[in-house]
């Protein structure tokens, strides 16, 4: 039964439908050889994704294959709710359980820093950044989802991807800067990133340590972080889908991060 | 002089593995007394409290006055060789795949005579002699004549086999270079020269010494174990210049990691040494919560219960592979093991529980012919244990006693003072051990 395009829904439908709504992945894989964030040992530790069979069609389940698997709320492609920070842990509808489910269908824009992430892996998007993107593609709108491409997710060897030396993690993100005049002048939704943090390898050492926790949740925002594809997206237009799992008082959880991308006509 | 072994040449893969045949294994309860010391590496003989009659073999009675009151002493072995027999025919499938095999009999200078395995390098009776106990290859043990005086090289490298008499101070001379690779010798022992060894954890201090210990030995390949490859710890680019190592993905948490590993290597695997654990300094009040508590438990106990599922199978079906067969499994576990150390508390229950398991898989390669060696170690001096005070366990000493442990053929070792002072404390009376402990250890 064909939609009606009479409405919104019914268009939308049809649009994908007839791909002209492309849906876009942006999810790393589960899997035990993506890498967790490392603190210090003696610090407590989130888990990695781990997954055990039960049965595979054999003596401990004939029919029947399935798995038990264990990581934490932040683990893989995962989202950050403000509870996550000291910051925003007074804050009303803070946790994945009491978000209001509309923010998790949000457009978002897109700046690109690859060419500045391949020439300083630390690369700190700056107020000047943003100020380019929207003097190029717009204001960015409240409510909206600011995504820092960096082609980060394309270091497919976990080393790589981690970029540890003696000093740590080196790993791009956003200046302190950049995030207050994020959160305070764009009333932005949330900020989302490829590396394994939204905050920078090397955000221990920002003024405040790791500004992307402490104002985005302080502000009541999101994060998403361990995001790809993000190459297949357009600067603006994208629409994310990211609910993430329904845990009581979660300060996050790993999700499935959909955009919504169409094409032009 | 016994001939250095050579290095074997590849096998050949049309053949048949060739399967274990255990030696004689059955024991009565009197004569496991014998195996619990030599698998520990002591030669002990029933003494009589009334009459001091050494005697053996094992009785319920003493053979000269009927006492009952007997107990176990360590022996020197100091005997005369009386008389020797090359068997060149044997009904048990074990001696009849290994013929000719060399005994002896040997009056000790203690009383008692025996029969026992000799080393190639005891001449014709009659001749001095000196008798250890090993364990072989059915975990039992089995008395071995060795020389008592051999003029040869001062040793080089590996240390003697333990009973062979050159462990007294200034006895190397004793001992020959190539003693070890004696056949008989070979059979009841896991030396890792020529053989290939996976050491489940290179980056800590203790892993790096071991692969270095085992390079010194003579093993051919060395595979480590290289978990959270993006984590650089020092020391690490040392063993991996070494040309016998190879770097592994492997981490004990990750059942798919360690089945994945098995499934390359592990027909290939002679001796596995499981050294990686977790440690943190924790009791119970100490830390909230129990995700410290279950990290330890995830690699000292789980870790070692994936590794044993999935290397098991692979190392019992080569176990009479040729003479660089399949031969041991070695665990890094505790002197808290036995007794827990409140302040390590929670590590201590998963060195207990990771015991337990090890005395399960013992009892399930044992059929085999694998050893399961359990190294019991007091602190190790590594940063877990930085504010406890000295005596602590080099990384080192750590693995010249494994290296020890499979060439000597036991299978419990107790490295470091704190270790053996603890394990005389806990044999002595476990519930003054456990107050002892509770008090802060002294």
């Amino acid at each position: 039964m064909a939609q009606s395009t009479t409405t919104v829904l019914g268009a939308l439908v049809n649009a994908l439908t007839s791909s002209r709504i492309r849906v876009v992945d942006l999810t790393q894989t589960l899997t035990p050889d993506f890498p967790q964030i490392a603190l210090p040992p003696e610090m407590g530790q989130c888990w990695p994704f781990r997954i055990e069979e039960v049965s595979a069609y054999d003596e401990r389940g004939p029919g029947w294959y399935w798995n038990n698997f264990s990581c934490g709320e932040h683990t893989g492609t995962h989202f950050d709710a403000p509870i996550h920070w000291i910051s925003g842990r007074d804050l009303p509808n803070n946790a994945v359980d009491t978000i209001p489910v509309q923010h998790f269908v949000a457009p978002a824009c897109v700046i690109d820093c690859a060419e500045q992430v391949k020439a300083d892996p630390d690369y700190l998007l700056t107020v000047a950044d943003i100020e380019r993107f929207e003097a190029a593609h717009g204001r960015i709108p409240a409510g909206a989802w600011v995504l820092m491409r960096t082609d980060w997710s394309k270091r497919l060897d976990p080393e790589a991807y981690q970029n540890f030396d003696e000093t740590g993690q080196h790993t791009p993100g956003p200046s302190s800067e950049a995030v207050q005049f994020l959160a305070e002048q764009r009333d932005v939704l949330g900020f989302g990133s490829e590396a394994i943090g939204t905050a920078a390898g090397q955000g221990y050492h920002l003024r405040p340590p790791y500004p992307c926790h402490y104002y985005m949740h302080g502000a009541g925002r999101y994060g998403l972080q361990c995001l790809s594809n993000l190459d297949l997206l357009p600067p603006t237009g994208a629409v994310l889908i990211c609910p993430p799992l329904k845990i009581q008082k979660g300060s996050g959880s790993p999700l499935r991060v959909l955009a919504l991308v169409e094409d032009k006509a | 002089m016994t001939m250095p072994l050579m290095k074997p040449k590849r096998k050949n893969p049309v053949l048949r593995t060739r399967q274990m045949n255990l030696p004689p294994w059955a024991r009565g309860r009197v004569a496991l007394g014998m195996t619990a010391a030599a698998a520990e590496g002591r030669f002990e003989l029933q003494v009589c409290k009334d009459c001091s009659a050494v005697q053996y073999p094992p009785r319920e009675a003493c053979h000269r006055c009927l006492s009952a009151r007997l107990q176990w002493r360590a022996q020197s072995g100091e005997g005369t060789l009386l008389g020797t027999t090359t068997l060149h025919h044997s009904n048990d499938p074990f001696f009849r795949e290994r013929l000719p095999w060399r005994l002896g009999l040997v009056q000790l200078a203690a009383g008692p005579s025996l029969i026992v395995h000799l080393h190639g390098e005891v001449g014709d009776a009659p001749a001095p002699v000196k008798v250890g106990a090993l364990l072989d290859r059915a975990g039992q043990a089995v008395l071995i004549g060795f020389p008592a005086a051999v003029d040869g090289p001062p040793l080089d490298g590996g240390a003697p086999p333990r009973g062979a008499g050159a462990e007294r101070p200034g006895a190397n001379k004793l001992w020959s270079e190539h003693m070890a690779d004696d056949k008989m010798l070979r059979e009841m022992t896991s030396d890792p020269k020529f053989r290939k060894v996976l050491v489940t954890d290179g980056k800590t201090a203790v892993g790096q010494a071991i692969v270095q210990a085992l390079v010194k030995a003579g093993a051919e390949i060395v595979w480590v174990g290289h978990a959270e490859p993006w984590k650089k710890l020092p020391g690490f680019d040392d063993i991996t210049k070494l040309p016998q190592v190879t770097l592994v993905p492997l981490d004990l948490t990750n059942g798919r990691s360690v089945s994945e590993l098995a499934g390359e290597i592990g027909g290939k695997v002679d001796i596995v040494i499981n050294n990686a654990e977790v440690h943190r300094a924790f009791g119970i009040a100490a830390r909230r919560g129990t995700d410290v508590a279950k990290a330890e438990m995830d690699i000292n106990y789980f870790g070692a219960l994936r590794l044993a599922q999935e290397f098991g199978p692979a190392l019992r079906g080569r176990s009479a592979d040729g003479v660089t067969h399949a031969a041991a499994w070695v665990n890094l576990l505790s002197i808290y093991a036995l007794s827990n150390y409140p302040p390590h508390g929670t590590f201590s229950a998963s060195k207990a529980a990771a015991h337990s398991l090890a005395q399960c898989l013992r009892a399930e390669m044992r059929p085999a012919g694998i050893r399961v060696i359990n190294l019991f170690p007091g602190p190790i001096d590594d940063e877990w244990n930085q504010n406890l005070p000295p005596p602590k366990v080099a990384p080192a000493a750590i693995a010249s006693a494994i290296v020890k442990a499979l060439r000597d053929g036991v299978e419990d070792v107790y490295p470091g003072d704190v270790a053996q002072e603890w394990l005389e404390r806990w044999r002595d009376n476990p519930k003054v051990l456990e107050r002892e402990l509770a008090a802060g250890g002294n």
